[in-house]
């Protein structure tokens, strides 16, 4: 019977990121799945013999009331970093449950398969611990955003590597407990290791690579505690995040071990950094923008996490409704890696109260700058760098862009030439039809917006 | 079949569940696709209650309750912020109708 109220939660959960994959259904598969987690929880509670309920009750509340704190205080421009520490409180969840294991029983008296599986999800939720909160520190700007790298850096990652391996093959023969802990503590350290050089701007990867992490975490301790409702869960959550995975770093054209191990964006792989920079650029006043966005008959926004730094959501939702009081058609265009994560732009306009049909993606959008007026460009570069298209000597070459040069017009609303994480300069930003409006992206069109109702 | 294979048997099961529903998501939902498949990832709270109700040693009692205010952050947080975030997706005739 348990089993089978078991197997409930994994079919709510089933169906729960079914609905989570449309617009209109979103919502309440989520609560399905939230329902789905309730059951599981209260089928443990009742069919366990538990015994210290006084420590359950108070992990419950504690952990309820922090997690609450922190999904109702967070904004949405955190949404990223908070992202990263739920999968990291998850992935480190999943190895205690296994270390809790490996303390009441040890090794010596398990199964050898196990064994294998306590080793496993400690692992994996270990490294997806903090893996996670390095990555939390660089997107909260605790930790910087750049990758940093040090010299013989692979060896050292190469030796934790062939270390822990080694030391796994140990204690799943020996059983010795004490090398089940240096496995952990070795894993641990893999985790930091393993995100500090990667950069900001490849984040979107890390994120749905630890997500996944979080998940495959979960199904190895549900082999190691025999559990289907934990298999479940974490198989689903596994190739949830391994598909984003996926879909990320094909939208940088990138491999994901280019990602992971490639230090990009330092200054060793940014060569062609500054060849360009002598050219001149065409400057615009706010006046010039309000003037080139009234007279068009169709505007493309293209956001970045410029947008997000700045937190420009609300004023440039104002500004595109002004647009359309004009009768202007206005659109917004969604690279898939815009941000800091999968959908970051989406999730902020959302909260600007933009509705979701005004936003294209990728695929959508393309074929439309052709027929556009004016691109209006907020704090994204690399995604609309033309030289992905153009150059095959460049770092960025045969990545995905949005072809905004095709547009009659193109504005840039950007604090400074500075060439983007990549570290490499845009020929965009030297096009004739390209206009420069240096400043903050909430700044700027905030005088924009002023510039427009004074025409 | 030991409960290894049945074990092994669901996760590919459920993998391959995953990958069909999942890999149709249109790019507007990937946050909250995310976020509602990392609370789903802390169904591990039930190894956690069960080794924080079970546990018999002191050290056992203390990793158990860390495990289950992990877990619990980890699902009550991610449900919450997710049906935040939802909760602001609108189609431009909620909008309208909100407005009016």
């Amino acid at each position: 019977m348990t089993e089978l109220l078991y197997l409930g939660a994994g079919v709510a959960f089933i169906v729960g990121l079914k609905q989570l994959g449309g617009p209109r259904t979103a919502r309440s598969g989520n609560r399905i799945a939230a329902l789905g987690m309730l059951l599981a929880i209260v089928v443990t509670l009742v069919a366990q013999d538990i015994v210290n309920w006084g420590t359950l009750a108070a992990g419950l509340v504690v952990g309820g009331v922090i997690g609450a704190w922190f999904a109702i205080r967070v904004q949405m421009t955190s949404m990223p970093q908070l992202v990263a520490a739920f999968n990291g409180f998850g992935g480190i969840a999943s190895a205690l449950v296994a270390a809790v294991a490996v303390v009441e029983i040890g090794l010596s008296d398990q199964a050898p398969e196990t064994v294998v599986t306590l080793i496993l999800s400690t692992v994996i939720g270990a490294v997806t611990f903090t893996g996670s909160f390095v990555a939390f520190g660089k997107l909260q700007g605790v930790l910087p955003g750049r990758p940093l790298v040090f010299p013989g850096q692979k060896i050292v990652n190469a030796t934790l590597g062939l270390g822990l391996i080694g030391v796994a093959i140990w204690a799943a023969v020996s059983r010795e407990t004490s090398g089940y802990w240096m496995v952990g503590a070795i894993a641990l350290v893999i985790g930091v290791m393993t995100v500090i050089p990667i950069g900001g701007a490849d984040m979107p990867v890390v994120i749905s690579l630890l997500n996944s992490f979080s998940g495959l975490a979960a199904a190895a301790a549900g082999f190691a505690i025999e559990s289907n409702a934990l298999i479940i869960g974490g198989a689903l959550v596994g190739a949830a995040g391994l598909i984003l995975t996926i879909q990320m770093t094909e939208a940088m054209n990138r491999s994901l071990a280019n990602v992971l191990f490639a230090g990009f964006g330092s200054d060793s792989s940014g060569g062609v950094v500054g060849t360009m920079s002598d050219k001149p650029v065409t400057r615009a006043t706010p006046d010039d923008v309000a003037i080139a966005l009234a007279y068009a008959e169709s505007v493309m926004i293209v956001p970045g996490y410029g947008l997000a730094v700045a937190q420009a959501q609300h004023v440039v939702r104002e500004l595109a409704d002004s647009l359309e009081d004009l009768d202007i058609a206005v659109h917004y265009a969604i690279h898939p890696v815009a941000g800091r994560m999968p959908g970051h732009m989406n999730v902020l306009l959302a909260e600007a109260d933009v509705p979701y049909e005004q936003l294209l993606d990728l695929e959508q959008a393309d074929p439309q700058f052709a027929h556009t007026d004016v691109v209006l460009i907020l704090g994204a570069n690399d995604v609309v760098n033309p030289s992905a298209r153009d150059d095959p000597d460049s770092p960025i070459y045969g990545m995905p862009i949005l072809n905004v040069d095709r547009a009659a017009k193109v504005i840039v609303v950007k604090r400074s030439l500075s060439p983007g994480f990549a570290g490499i300069d845009n020929p965009l930003f030297y096009d004739e039809k390209t206009l420069m409006f240096f400043t903050d992206a909430k700044a700027g069109l905030e005088e924009a917006q002023l510039a427009l109702k004074n025409l | 079949m030991s409960v290894l294979v049945i074990g092994i048997t669901v996760f590919v099961l459920a993998a391959f569940v995953g990958i069909e529903v999942i890999s149709k998501v249109p790019p507007t939902l990937h946050t909250p696709l995310m976020s509602g498949a990392n609370a789903i990832s802390g169904i591990t709270i039930i190894g956690a209650i069960t080794a924080a109700g079970l546990g018999a040693t002191p050290l056992a009692q203390i990793l158990g309750f860390l495990a289950v205010v992990m877990a619990t952050i980890n699902v009550v947080g991610g449900f919450l912020v997710t049906d935040r975030m939802l909760e602001m997706f609108k189609s431009r005739r909620d909008r309208d109708k909100s407005s009016k």
